[in-house]
C-alpha cells in the first residue's frame, strides 16, 4: 500500500512548556460541574503530554483542584489581578481559555485587553482573542454570519438605551434582548410591549460585561438545535452530536429537555446544518476545540437561522461527550497542543482514530432540575434565561424509555412519567386549566401533558399548547396507551413478551406497582421469575460497528448483554445525582476520590450515576460506568449484572450525599460497606438519636418530634421559644424555619402538612415527623470531619469554626479552618464528642458531626455518618485525602495501615488559614431576599488560602464575587441586638478611613457612641434620600444590613436587592462583618500574594497561622 | 393497527423476534447488512446498491420525519427489506409527504420492528454479512429460505438494476457532455453530475464503442450493487474507454470496476462499510472528510502497483478509498462523495471531475 492510515508527524508543540488554565469558579447557575469534568480532563491530558499544568480556581470542591492534577494548583479567586500574579510568579508559556466556562473564557479576553498576556508573552491556545470575540460580541457574530452567507434574525445591537429604542423601532416586538459575553442567558428576556422592552434592556445593558445587547425578532415557538462541532490544526473538522430541544425557543437550552441525537431532522436538513456550523466554526476562527452551535428551525417551512456559537466547551459538550462516549475536552486539550483528529486514537474503539462521526444507537434524553422551591418569590416560569441548577441524562434504546428514565433519575420523588402517586398533582386540574398551563414552561409541563393525553385530548391540541414537536407528543402518547393496556391487566397475567413490551417503553417497577396496587418488590419478583431482566448495553461510538472496550454501560430490555467477566473484588459507588442546592460537586469529589483509591488498591470500581455534568461519569474513571437512575430498582438492576459477571464485594453508600444514604435500608444490606445501615438510621432517626445522646452524655439543644400541631405546641410549652423547625430525612436545610410564637408554629406545621412541594418530598407522617428544637441563639456554629476505621482508631479531619452563627445553615455560612475563636478546651470536648459519637454508631469511613457552641458549652445539632459537603475543602486545607481514606477504609483498610502505605498523613498544620464562602444564586433571582437562615440557598463554594483569617476571608469574598471595599462608603443598617456588635464595627471601619453612612437608629445609636455618621438616609418611602437610592447612586461600596428579627424585613429587603441590583456587596451578620473588618484592615495593609496548594501543603509543618482577628 | 408476529433466521441459525411492518407477505429473503446512519433512511432504502440486500438500521428510532417524493435514490427499491428497532408511529416534518410504512408498503417491501438491532449488529460486525430471512413464515421455512438464499456473491445483480434505456438530464446547452454509466446510479450523482454538464445516463451494457461514438466530455462510472467480477462486460468497456483517453469518473463500484479493468483485484471485506461517518484521508492535501458509505467489496492496491496512484484511505481500517490512474485521464473513489444521505465533505470531487475534462488536470500526479 502506498501510504498508511496512521501517519504520525508527531505535531506536539514543543515550543510551550507550561500551560495556565482557568477553571470556572464556584458552582452558579449556568455553570456546574460540568467545567470540572473538562478541566480535570484537560489537565490529566497536558500532564501526560509533558506540559507543565498551572491551574487556577477558587472551587476547592472540584476534583481538578486536586494537588495531583497540576504541577501548581492556586486555589485563588479568579480576578484578573490575582490571575496577573500567577502569570507573573509561573510565567507559562500559554494558556487554554476554551475550558473553564464563560468565567475562564471571559477572564482571558480580560487578561488579554489589559495587555497582560503580551507583557509576560503568554499565548492564547485554542482559540485566540479575535475568535473569542466573533463569537462572543453578539453584534460581530451576527455580521460574520451574513457575511458567509447565513440565515440570521433581522436584529441590530445596542450600548445604552437610546440605541436600544432606535433599534428597537426597526425590529419590532415581540423582541428578544440578548445581552454578550453572558452565562446561561442572563439578562435575556423577551419583551413584549414598550414596557416591557425598557426594563428588559435595562437589564439586559447591566447583564452584559461589555454594557452590550443584541435586539433580535423574536422567533419564539421555532425547533431549537444544538451542533457540537470539533476542530484542529489541519482544519479538519467533525460534529460529534446533534442535539434537539423538546422545549421550543424561548426555553433557554440548559432549562430544555433535550434530546440526541436529532430526532426529526431529515438527512437534508440535517447535512444543512453540518454544513453551517463547519462554516461558522471556520468564519469564527476557532483554531481547535470544542464549540457548540445553535440553530433555530422554523416548523412548517424548515427555514434555519443560527442562534448563537459558544467557541469552548460547554455544558452541551459535557452532555454530548457523555451521550456519545467521545470525550470532547480530553481531545480539545490534544488539539490545543498540535495534535490533529487522525492522530488522536479513539479511547473507545481504540483501533480507529478521533478523526470520526460518532454513531449511536440509543436515545439520550438530558432533564433539568431546578430549586425553585428554595426560592420563594420566583415564578416558577421557565424562559431565556437559565434557572436549573442541575440535571440528570438518561440513556434508553427509545425516546421513551430514556425519558422515562430520566424523569426518574430527576429525584423528585416521581417513579416515571405519571402513573405514580406524584400525578393526582395534575390529574386534579380540569382540562380547559390545564391545556392553558400547559401554554407556560415549567417543570411540571412534561406531566402536565401526559394528563392530558390520559384524558384524551388530541395530539394536535397538546402540540400546539405546549410547542412540543408532534413526534415526542407521539412518543409520550404511546406511553400512556401502553399504560392504558397494563392497567386493564395484573402483574400476574402478564406475558414475558407483555413484560419486556412495558419496560421497552420505560416503566419502571414503582409506575407498575402504583397501576397495579401492589408492592414493587412483587412487580420484580414477578418480572424477573418470567425472566425479564435489564440487559446493559455498551455505549461505544460507533453503535456496535467495531469492538468496543470501555465498559461504559446503560440497562435496556433486549435480548442480550454485553458486561463483560471480571475477577477483581469489585466495588460499586453510588454517586449523587443532579447537582441540587444542598447537593453536589462535593460528593462527585468524594466519589472520584474513592474510585481512584480503590483502583490504585487493585479493586475493580463500579460507578452509577447519572449527573452527565461529573466526572464520576467519564467512562475512564472507575473500571466501569452504569449511566443509571439511582433508584432502588435500577441499582439492584446493576448489583445482578455484576454479581452475574464479576466478584463483587460490596457496595459503598456514603460518599454520594443523601442519594445514595437513601437507598442503604433497601439494599442487601451485607452488601453495604462502611457503616451500617443500622447505624446509618441509628443518627437519621431523630428518637433513636436522641437517646444516643442522652446515653453519652452529649448536650443537645432540648427538643422532640411531633406529627401535628398539638404534639408540636407541647413540646414548645415545654421548651419555650424560639424554636427550629424542621422536616425529617431532608438534605440543605429544606423547609427549615425559625419559629418564634405559636402562630408562627401553627404556619408552619400547617406548611409541612400541605400536598405543596414539599408533600411531593415526602410530607409529614407517622415516619417522617417534624424535628423541634430549641433555637440556639448567638451561638458559634462548628462543622467536624472525622474518619474511623473497624478497629475503632479515629482521626478528626478537620474542625471548621463557622463566620455566621448558629442558624444560618453550615452550607450557605462561612467557615474558618482552622477555627480562629475557640478555646483549646472547648476543642477538646469537640474532639472528644465526636470520637465517641463515631464510636457509638462504629463508623466505618467518614463522619461529619456539627456542634453549637454557646458560652463555652458545646451542644451537639446533628451526626452524619457520611462523606460531607466539607470533605473536599477539608482535604485541600490540611493535605489529607479523606475521601481516599474512607474509601479504603470501607473496604477494609485501617487507618493504622494507611499510614504505613503513606496515604494518610497528618494534617499540614500550616503557616495558612483557609475559609470557604458560599455563594448564592442572587444575581440570577434578584427578587429573591438572599438574607441567609437555616434552609440552604447557596448553589457553589469558593475558598480562600492566606496567611491571616483577614486575608483569607477577603479573599473568599472576592472569589464569590464580593470584593470588600478598601475605601469609600459604607451602609450600616442594624437590628436592635446586632447594633452594641456594629459599634465595634462600625470605629474600626472608620479608622481604616471608611465613612459611614446609615439608618436612623443606627446613626443615633453610633454617634451616641462617639462614631461619626457621615450621612443619615430616610426610610423608605419617607421624604429624602433613601438607602435604595443612594445605593444605586454608586455612593456606597459595602452594605452592612442585618435583618430585625422575626419583625417586618421589607425596607431590609429592599436594601439587599439594591445591593444585589447594583453589585454592592451585602453582608447580613455582624459576624461575617466582624471578619470583613479584619479582611479589610488586613488587606490593605499586607501585599497580595499568591500561593500554590503544593506550596502551602509544603511549607505547611513550619510556622503556625496568625490566629489574630485583627480586632 | 394490528401486529404481525414476524421473526428473522439468519442462515447460520440465529433467530430474531419482532413484529413485521410495510408490505404484507409472508417472507423476505436477501443478504443482511447493517448501516449506522442517523438519519437519512429513506436514501439509504431507496439506494439501488442494495439490490439483494436486507438492511438493518443500526440507529433505533426510523421513520421519525417520514418520506417523501423527492428524497428517493432510485426509481424503485431494490433492497429486500429492512429491519429497524422501532418504526415510528407518527413522524413529523414539514418535507414529509407520507409515512415510511406507507411508502414501503407501496413499493412492497416489508420490514421488520421491535428487533435487538445491537445484537444483531454485532453478530454481523464478528460473523460478516450473511443470508437470512424474515416474514411471518414458521421458524423452520425461514431456515430453509436463509439456507438457500444465495447473497450477494457471484450474482450480476447490476443488469437488474441498470436502466433499460438511455435518458438525459440537465441543461441540454451545456458544452459539457457526461456520459454516465448506471450501474445502479443514484438520484442524487445524476443531480451532481446535471450540475456541472449535460447527463446522458445509459444501461451498464452499453458497450465501449457505443459511448466513445457518443464523444462525450467524460464518463461517469457510477455506484451498484453486489460483486464487480459479475460484470464482466462493463469492466472491458471501460478499459477501451479509459485507454481511448476519455476523462473518467467513477464512485463505489464504479472504482471497483475500473480497478479490476485495469487488472486489479477486489476483495470482499468481512462486514463492509456500511455508514455515514467513516474517516477518509485525501493523501494529495492530508485532509480529512468524513465520508458516506455503502459497500461490501474492496479494491487492493497492491494488484494494482505501478498501474494507479492511491489518493485516498479509509482511516478505519487502512483500505484504499480512491486512486488515479498513471499517465490516464481517469480517478475513482471508493465511498460516496454525492453524499445523499450523508456529510457534504467530498463533493469537490466533482469539480475534479470538471477540472479533468476541461483538460486542466495532468495525469498521473496528485490533486487536491
Ligand atoms: N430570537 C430569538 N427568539 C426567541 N428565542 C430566542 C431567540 N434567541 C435566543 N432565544 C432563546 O434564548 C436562549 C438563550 O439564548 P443564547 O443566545 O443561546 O444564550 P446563552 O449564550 O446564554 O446560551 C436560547 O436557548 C433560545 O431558546
Ligand atoms: N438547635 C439549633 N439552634 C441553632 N441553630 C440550629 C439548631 N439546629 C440547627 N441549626 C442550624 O440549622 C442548620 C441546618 O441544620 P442541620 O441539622 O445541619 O440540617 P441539614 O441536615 O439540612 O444540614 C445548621 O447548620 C445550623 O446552623
Ligand atoms: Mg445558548
Ligand atoms: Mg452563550
Amino acid at each position: 500500500m502506498a501510504a498508511s492510515g496512521l501517519v504520525r508527524t508527531m505535531p506536539r508543540r514543543t515550543d510551550i512548556h507550561s500551560i495556565l488554565i482557568i477553571g470556572s469558579g464556584p458552582i452558579v447557575i449556568g455553570q456546574a460541574c460540568e467545567f470540572d469534568y473538562s478541566g480535570t480532563q484537560a489537565c490529566r491530558v497536558l500532564r501526560e503530554e509533558g506540559y507543565r499544568v498551572i491551574l487556577a480556581n477558587s472551587n476547592p470542591a472540584t476534583i481538578m483542584t486536586d494537588p495531583d492534577f497540576a504541577d501548581a494548583t492556586y486555589i485563588e479567586p479568579l480576578d484578573v489581578d490575582i490571575l496577573t500574579a500567577i502569570i507573573a510568579k509561573e510565567r507559562p508559556d500559554a494558556v487554554l481559555p476554551t475550558l473553564g466556562g464563560q468565567t475562564g473564557l471571559n477572564l482571558a479576553m480580560e487578561l488579554h485587553h489589559k495587555g497582560v498576556l503580551d507583557r509576560y508573552e503568554v499565548e492564547l491556545i485554542g482559540a485566540n482573542a479575535l475568535a473569542i470575540a466573533t463569537a462572543e460580541d453578539r453584534g460581530l457574530f451576527k455580521q460574520a454570519m451574513i457575511e458567509i452567507g447565513m440565515g440570521v434574525l433581522n436584529s441590530g445591537v445596542a450600548h445604552d438605551l437610546s440605541e436600544a429604542q432606535l433599534v428597537v423601532a426597526e425590529v419590532g416586538l415581540p423582541c428578544i434582548i440578548r445581552p454578550a459575553y453572558v452565562l446561561g442567558g442572563r439578562g435575556m428576556g423577551i419583551a413584549s410591549t414598550p414596557e416591557e422592552f425598557v426594563r428588559m434592556a435595562a437589564f439586559g445593558l447591566d447583564a452584559s460585561p461589555i454594557t452590550e445587547v443584541l435586539i433580535e425578532k423574536s422567533i419564539k415557538g421555532w425547533k431549537e438545535y444544538e451542533l457540537e462541532v470539533m476542530r484542529d490544526t489541519a482544519d479538519n473538522c467533525v460534529i460529534i452530536c446533534s442535539i434537539e430541544n423538546l422545549d421550543a425557543m424561548g426555553v433557554h437550552t440548559g432549562d430544555s429537555i433535550t434530546v440526541a441525537p436529532a430526532q426529526t431532522l431529515s438527512d437534508v436538513e440535517y447535512q444543512q446544518m453540518r454544513d453551517s456550523a463547519i462554516a461558522i466554526m471556520r468564519r469564527v476562527g476557532v483554531e481547535t476545540g470544542g464549540s457548540n452551535v445553535q440553530f433555530a428551525v422554523h416548523p412548517d417551512t424548515g427555514e434555519q437561522v443560527v442562534i448563537e456559537m459558544n467557541p469552548r466547551v460547554s455544558r452541551s459538550s459535557a452532555l454530548a461527550s457523555k451521550a456519545t462516549g467521545f470525550p470532547i475536552a480530553k481531545i480539545a486539550a490534544k488539539l490545543a497542543v498540535g495534535y490533529t483528529l487522525d492522530e488522536i486514537p479513539n479511547d473507545i474503539t481504540k483501533m480507529t482514530p478521533a478523526s470520526f462521526e460518532p454513531s449511536i444507537d440509543y436515545v439520550v434524553t438530558k432533564i433539568p432540575r431546578w430549586a425553585f422551591e428554595k426560592l420563594p418569590g420566583t415564578s416558577g416560569v421557565l424562559g431565556t434565561q437559565m434557572q436549573s441548577v442541575g440535571e440528570v441524562m438518561a440513556i434508553g434504546r427509545t425516546f421513551p424509555e430514556s425519558f422515562q428514565k430520566a424523569v426518574r433519575s430527576l429525584e423528585q420523588g416521581r417513579a416515571g412519567l405519571n402513573c405514580d402517586a406524584g400525578e393526582s398533582l395534575v390529574d386534579s386540574i380540569p382540562t380547559n386549566e390545564l391545556i392553558a398551563l400547559v401554554e407556560k414552561p415549567t417543570p411540571d409541563r412534561i406531566f402536565q401533558v401526559e394528563s392530558l393525553l390520559r384524558r384524551g385530548v388530541a395530539e394536535s391540541v397538546v402540540c400546539a399548547a405546549s410547542g412540543y414537536d408532534l413526534w415526542f407528543v407521539d412518543q409520550m402518547l404511546a406511553i400512556v396507551q401502553e399504560r392504558a393496556e397494563l392497567a386493564s391487566l395484573n402483574a400476574q397475567d402478564l406475558t414475558a413478551r407483555q413484560w419486556r413490551r412495558a419496560k421497552r417503553l420505560g416503566f419502571s417497577d414503582a409506575q407498575l406497582a402504583y397501576l397495579w396496587d401492589t408492592t414493587e418488590a412483587i412487580v420484580r419478583a414477578t418480572r424477573i421469575a418470567l425472566g425479564v431482566t435489564a440487559t446493559f448495553k455498551t455505549v461505544d461510538t460507533c453503535a456496535a460497528e467495531f469492538d468496543a472496550n470501555t465498559p461504559y454501560h446503560y440497562s435496556t430490555y433486549e435480548d442480550t448483554d454485553e458486561v463483560r467477566p471480571s475477577t477483581n473484588p469489585t466495588v460499586i459507588i453510588l454517586g449523587s445525582g443532579p447537582n441540587r442546592i444542598g447537593q453536589g460537586i462535593e460528593f462527585d469529589y468524594c466519589c472520584v476520590h474513592a474510585s481512584f483509591a480503590l483502583r490504585d488498591a487493585g479493586f475493580d470500581t463500579v460507578m452509577v450515576n447519572c449527573n452527565p455534568e461529573t466526572v464520576s461519569t467519564d467512562y475512564d474513571t472507575s473500571s466501569r460506568l452504569y449511566f443509571e437512575p439511582l433508584t432502588h430498582e435500577d441499582v439492584l438492576n446493576v448489583i445482578d449484572a455484576e454479581q452475574r459477571t464479576g466478584n463483587l464485594l460490596g457496595i459503598i453508600v456514603s460518599l454520594g450525599g443523601q442519594t445514595p444514604l437513601k437507598l442503604a435500608s433497601e439494599l442487601p444490606q451485607e452488601l453495604v460497606l462502611g457503616t451500617s445501615p443500622e447505624s446509618i438510621d441509628l443518627a437519621e432517626d431523630r428518637e433513636r438519636w436522641n437517646s444516643l445522646c442522652a446515653q453519652l452524655d452529649i448536650p443537645q439543644p432540648a427538643g422532640g418530634t411531633a406529627v401535628n400541631l398539638p404534639q408540636a405546641m407541647d413540646i414548645t410549652g415545654r421548651i419555650g421559644y424560639p424554636v427550629l423547625v424542621r422536616p425529617s430525612y431532608v438534605l440543605g436545610g429544606r423547609a427549615m424555619k425559625i419559629v418564634y410564637s405559636n402562630d408562627e408554629l401553627s404556619a408552619a406545621m400547617a406548611e409541612l402538612a400541605a400536598d405543596g412541594a414539599l408533600g411531593r418530598e415526602g410530607g409529614l407522617s407517622a415516619d417522617r415527623p417534624v424535628l423541634v428544637d430549641r433555637f440556639l441563639e448567638e451561638a458559634i456554629e462548628v462543622d467536624v470531619d472525622a474518619l474511623r476505621d473497624a478497629s475503632g482508631a479515629f482521626q478528626i479531619g478537620g474542625i471548621m469554626e463557622h463566620v455566621e452563627e448558629a442558624g444560618v445553615h453550615s452550607g450557605d455560612s462561612a467557615c474558618v479552618l482552622p477555627p480562629p475563636t475557640l478555646s483549646a478546651q472547648t476543642l477538646a470536648v469537640i474532639e472528644e464528642y465526636t470520637a465517641q459519637i463515631a464510636d457509638a454508631l462504629d463508623v466505618r469511613g467518614l463522619i461529619n458531626v456539627q456542634y453549637a457552641v454557646r458560652n463555652g458549652q458545646v451542644f451537639v445539632i446533628e451526626a452524619n455518618p457520611r462523606a460531607s459537603r466539607t470533605v473536599p475543602f477539608v482535604a485541600k486545607a490540611t493535605g489529607v485525602p479523606l475521601a481516599k481514606v474512607a474509601a479504603r477504609v470501607m473496604a477494609g483498610a485501617t487507618l493504622a495501615e494507611l499510614r504505613v502505605e503513606g496515604l494518610l498523613c497528618d494534617p499540614v498544620p500550616g503557616d495558612h488559614v483557609s475559609v470557604k464562602e458560599a455563594v448564592l444564586p442572587a444575581s440570577r433571582f434578584p427578587d429573591v431576599d438572599m438574607v441567609l437562615g437555616p434552609e440552604m440557598r447557596s448553589t457553589g463554594e469558593v475558598m480562600g488560602i492566606d496567611r491571616t483569617v483577614g486575608l483569607a476571608f477577603a479573599k473568599a469574598q472576592m472569589a464569590a464575587g464580593n470584593t470588600l471595599p478598601t475605601s469609600g462608603m459604607v451602609f450600616v443598617s442594624l437590628a436592635d441586638r446586632d447594633k452594641l456588635a456594629g459599634l465595634t464595627v462600625a470605629k474600626r471601619l472608620v479608622e481604616l478611613g471608611m465613612g459611614i453612612v446609615a439608618t436612623n437608629g443606627t446613626a443615633a445609636y453610633l454617634s451616641d457612641h462617639g462614631v461619626p455618621v457621615d450621612q443619615v438616609v430616610a426610610k423608605i418611602g419617607e421624604e429624602g434620600v433613601n438607602a435604595v437610592d443612594l445605593i444605586a447612586s454608586g455612593a456606597i461600596s459595602l452594605i452592612i444590613n442585618t435583618p430585625k428579627g422575626s419583625g417586618s424585613r421589607a425596607d431590609g429587603s429592599a436594601i439587599r436587592h439594591a445591593g444585589v441590583v447594583h453589585h454592592v456587596s451585602v453582608l447580613t451578620t455582624m459576624s461575617a462583618a466582624r471578619v470583613a473588618v479584619a479582611g479589610i484592615n488586613d488587606w490593605s495593609a499586607h501585599r497580595l500574594e499568591v500561593t500554590s496548594l503544593q506550596e502551602h501543603h509544603a511549607a505547611g509543618r513550619e510556622t503556625n497561622p496568625q490566629m489574630d482577628l485583627g480586632i | 393497527m394490528t401486529i404481525r408476529d414476524g421473526a428473522l433466521v439468519l442462515a447460520d441459525g440465529e433467530i430474531f423476534e419482532g413484529e413485521l411492518i410495510g408490505a404484507d407477505q409472508e417472507m423476505a429473503t436477501g443478504e443482511v447488512v447493517f448501516n449506522t446512519v442517523l438519519s437519512g433512511y429513506q436514501e439509504v432504502i431507496t439506494d439501488p446498491s442494495y439490490a439483494g440486500q436486507i438492511i438493518t438500521f443500526t440507529y433505533p428510532h426510523i421513520g421519525n420525519y417520514g418520506a417523501n417524493a423527492i428524497d428517493f435514490e432510485g426509481k424503485k427499491i431494490h433492497a429486500r427489506g429492512v429491519i429497524v428497532r422501532d418504526l415510528s408511529r407518527r413522524h413529523s416534518n414539514w418535507r414529509a409527504q407520507y409515512s415510511l410504512d406507507a411508502m414501503l408498503t407501496q413499493h412492497g417491501l416489508m420490514g421488520i420492528a421491535g428487533i435487538d438491532t445491537r445484537r444483531l449488529t454485532r453478530h454481523l460486525r464478528d460473523a460478516g454479512a450473511l443470508p437470512g430471512a424474515f416474514g411471518s413464515a414458521p421458524e423452520a421455512e425461514l431456515r430453509h429460505a436463509a439456507n438457500n438464499e444465495p447473497g450477494t456473491t457471484g450474482v450480476d445483480l447490476v443488469a437488474q438494476v441498470s436502466t433499460d434505456v438511455a435518458y438525459t438530464s440537465g441543461d441540454p446547452l451545456h458544452p459539457t457532455r457526461i456520459v454516465a454509466y448506471d450501474f445502479g446510479i443514484k438520484t442524487t450523482i445524476v443531480r451532481h453530475l446535471a450540475g456541472i454538464g449535460h447527463v446522458t445516463v445509459v444501461p451498464a451494457s452499453t458497450t465501449a464503442a457505443q459511448i466513445v461514438a457518443m464523444a462525450p466530455s467524460g464518463v461517469f462510472l457510477s455506484n451498484g450493487p453486489g460483486d464487480p467480477e459479475m460484470v464482466p462486460y462493463a469492466i472491458n468497456a471501460i478499459r477501451d474507454i479509459v485507454d481511448a483517453g476519455v476523462p473518467t469518473f467513477g464512485i463505489c463500484l464504479g472504482h471497483q470496476l475500473l480497478s479490476q479493468a485495469l487488472g486489479g483485484l477486489t476483495f470482499k471485506l468481512p462486514f463492509g462499510h456500511h455508514g455515514g461517518n467513516h474517516p477518509v484521508r485525501h493523501l494529495a492535501t492530508g485532509r480529512i472528510e468524513i465520508t458516506s458509505q455503502n459497500h461490501n467489496f474492496c479494491v487492493d492496491p497492491e494488484s494494482l502497483a505501478g498501474l494507479v496512484d492511491v489518493t485516498h484511505i479509509n482511516l478505519n481500517d487502512n483500505t484504499n478509498e480512491g486512486m488515479r490512474v498513471c499517465g490516464k485521464q481517469a480517478f475513482s473513489v471508493q465511498y460516496h462523495p454525492e453524499a445523499g444521505p450523508g456529510p457534504h465533505d467530498s463533493r469537490y470531487l466533482f469539480d475534479m471531475f470538471t477540472a479533468t475534462m476541461n483538460g486542466s488536470v495532468g495525469t498521473g500526479a496528485h490533486h487536491a
